[in-house]
């Protein structure tokens, strides 16, 4: 186990018809960047997203060049100092209580938080 | 005793201890200076007079009973807003967690607590650090305290500008990408980025967590140096925490000699794209180190035309994944769309109003490259030159005590110079990336102004991971000589900034 964080595969779209050669394929279209948008969980206006798209496009051609060194031989680094077996004592400490973890909540019953609807109408 | 905000922590330190000034007079002389210059600075965010007077107070009553916590006790410092904080808003920079109180202190703030420094307010940053200009705050840009129509640097340029403007001797800052020493290099200041892993990022609002780091911001070497011992060291809170033994970083300054000292040049810093000015107080810096016994070699890490895109490929990648705790539920803001909605249109429609454009950008940037099919060739092929990066770094450290280059490639250009333009932004930090992307440590000092528009230099030097006293070594040592030449420091020739201004 090694235990430092590694971000998370955003799982879904957009699929790249490219990627056993990993080529870098900057046709970023608006479309996808709506996409993304919905993956983030930000609701871009229709101005942000006509920027985005033009501004994806040129920063996905800049940082394309990584792909041009980084061949099979050489492994990746996903941790400057990598530590392995990072454990403590199994025991409970530092624990903040229901009371202090919901002051700063935007909307709680008092021992939850609480939220709007969870389910869509199309679900 | 006058003037007490141009002292050092250092000499504060000392007047505190012979009772030549109290911890009272010293806090409420930055409280004032804050008050009269802050208007146009704009270094902070959160100022609160009365919890910090409350701190001095405390201090003082030690000091009479002859119980101080550490030799900086009574000290006042400033404190990025990125580190959260039990008694004051921790924002990061951005609306989303605007009035946000945190229910616990990030460890560095604990220590400091523990020291018996005295927090003076929390200073203004790039949101959630995204930037190299302060401009992305969500709270209005900091103006550089030698041209107020100038950039301060970025994230960090509440920090170093405070520094540098005489609002507090010392200061907490964060470096993901340069965020420290950038801001040191334009404002005049001095700013360490230790070792990956050598200071607690517990408490930190992360940004890109293989990158960030948590340093020392100041106006000489020594200050940084006392500020590092205090805030290092192993914390059981952050799990990529190193257990190493830390020699003295101030012993290292008090010590400080280059005689034997081998200087590597990066090759690919130190000519094209970088301003003349810059390149030459550069090089009369290592003529001065030379002179003094130091042996500068050439070194070439090819790799590094690489490494800012890499950078912009990590960085957004894991901030996409960071950002996405600010989900309207838990903490900070939250924003109904018209007519209601669930949940995740709730949580799209607060993160739409929360972050600003340049977060948006990275987080969608960030997406893009984490997504199935373009993992591998985005975020796998950066973590591949991240790799050739570093080996880069230990060839040239096979040879070499420290690496030398400008801070970055020019001064601090006007505020609104480079907004529309991203890319342009982003490429004035290869000088810093490459040491975040290896987790090596890296301090900028000033070297003087550059002849084409009286603006400030930083030269910056990298050492080996866990090596960090080779910076308080090499950096203590030209700051004394430099100082020596000129009779001056170099914070001393800043213009005089009118109090009460704006």
């Amino acid at each position: 186990m090694i235990a430092t964080s590694h971000p998370l595969r955003t799982p879904g779209e957009p699929t790249n018809p490219h990627r056993d050669k990993l080529e870098i394929m900057s046709d970023i279209t608006a479309e996808q960047v709506r996409h993304l948008a919905g993956l983030a969980r930000i609701d871009l206006s229709e101005a942000e997203i006509a920027s985005l798209t033009l501004e994806l496009g040129q920063i996905v051609e800049a940082v394309a060049s990584v792909s041009s060194v980084a061949t099979a031989d050489v492994p990746i680094t996903s941790h400057p100092i990598p530590l392995v077996n990072v454990y403590r004592e199994d025991v409970v400490a530092d624990v903040l209580d229901t009371a202090q973890v919901l002051t700063q909540a935007p909307e709680h019953d008092g021992s939850r938080f609480k939220v709007s609807a969870i389910l869509g109408e199309e679900q | 005793m006058t003037d007490l905000i141009r002292h050092t922590a250092a000499e504060l330190a000392t007047a505190l201890a012979s009772g030549a000034t109290s911890s009272v007079e010293v806090t409420q002389a930055h409280l004032d200076r804050i008050a009269a210059v802050d208007g146009a600075v704009h270094a902070f965010l959160h100022v609160n007079p009365e919890v910090s007077l409350a701190a001095a107070k405390a201090s003082d009553a030690r000091r009479k009973a002859g119980d101080i916590l550490n030799a900086l006790d009574g000290v006042p410092l400033a404190i990025k807003d990125v580190l959260v904080t039990t008694d004051m808003p921790s924002t990061s920079g951005s609306l989303i967690l605007q009035g946000w109180m945190s229910p616990y202190d990030a460890t560095v703030v604990t220590k400091i607590r523990e020291a018996g420094l005295v927090p003076l307010g929390k200073t203004n940053m790039d949101e959630f650090a995204m930037g190299s200009s302060t401009e992305h705050s969500a709270y209005g840009p900091t103006h550089n305290p030698w041209d107020l129509d100038r950039i301060p640097g970025g994230s960090g340029g509440g920090s170093a500008a405070a520094v540098a403007a005489f609002e507090a001797p010392f200061a907490l800052g964060s470096d993901t990408g340069g965020s420290i020493r950038q801001p040191a290099h334009v404002t005049g200041t001095v700013g360490v980025k230790p070792t990956y892993g050598g200071v607690s990022r517990y408490g930190a609002i992360a940004l890109a967590s293989s990158l960030d780091q948590i340093g020392p911001v100041s106006r000489t070497v020594l200050d940084s140096a006392l500020l590092h011992d205090i805030i290092g060291g192993h914390d059981r809170h952050d799990s990529t925490s190193l257990r190493d033994e830390w020699p003295s970083m101030a012993e290292a300054v008090r010590n400080a000699n280059v005689k034997g000292l081998r200087i590597g040049v990066v090759s690919e810093l130190d000519g094209e794209g970088f301003q003349p000015g810059v390149l030459a107080r550069f090089h009369e810096a290592l003529a001065l180190l030379e002179a003094n016994g130091a042996e500068v070699v050439e070194v070439s890490l090819p790799s590094l035309q690489y490494a800012v895109a890499a950078y912009y490929l990590i960085l957004p990648a894991e901030a996409s994944s960071n950002l996405a705790k600010y989900d309207s539920v838990r903490f900070g803001m939250r924003v109904n769309p018209v007519g209601g909605g669930t949940v995740e249109q709730v949580m799209a429609a607060t993160r739409e109003a929360g972050f600003g454009a340049e977060v948006k950008r990275r987080i969608i940037l960030g997406t893009y490259a984490l997504s199935a099919g373009y993992y591998d060739a985005y975020y796998g092929s950066a973590q591949k030159v991240r790799t050739l990066v570093q080996r880069d770094f230990d060839v040239a450290f096979a040879n070499v005590d420290v690496l030398a280059s400008p801070t970055a490639p020019t001064t601090a250009w006007k505020l609104g110079e480079k907004l529309d333009d991203p890319m342009a932004m982003w490429r004035g930090d290869i000088a810093t990336i490459p040491a975040n992307l290896a987790g090596i440590p890296g301090m900028s000092l000033p070297v003087g102004l550059a002849q084409e528009d009286g603006l400030p230099v930083g030269i910056q030097f990298l050492a080996p991971a866990r090596a960090d006293h080779r910076l308080y070594n090499v950096g203590g040592a030209l700051e004394s000589l430099l100082e020596e030449k000129w009779g001056h420091t170099l914070l001393s020739q800043a213009p005089v900034l009118m109090e009460g201004a704006r």
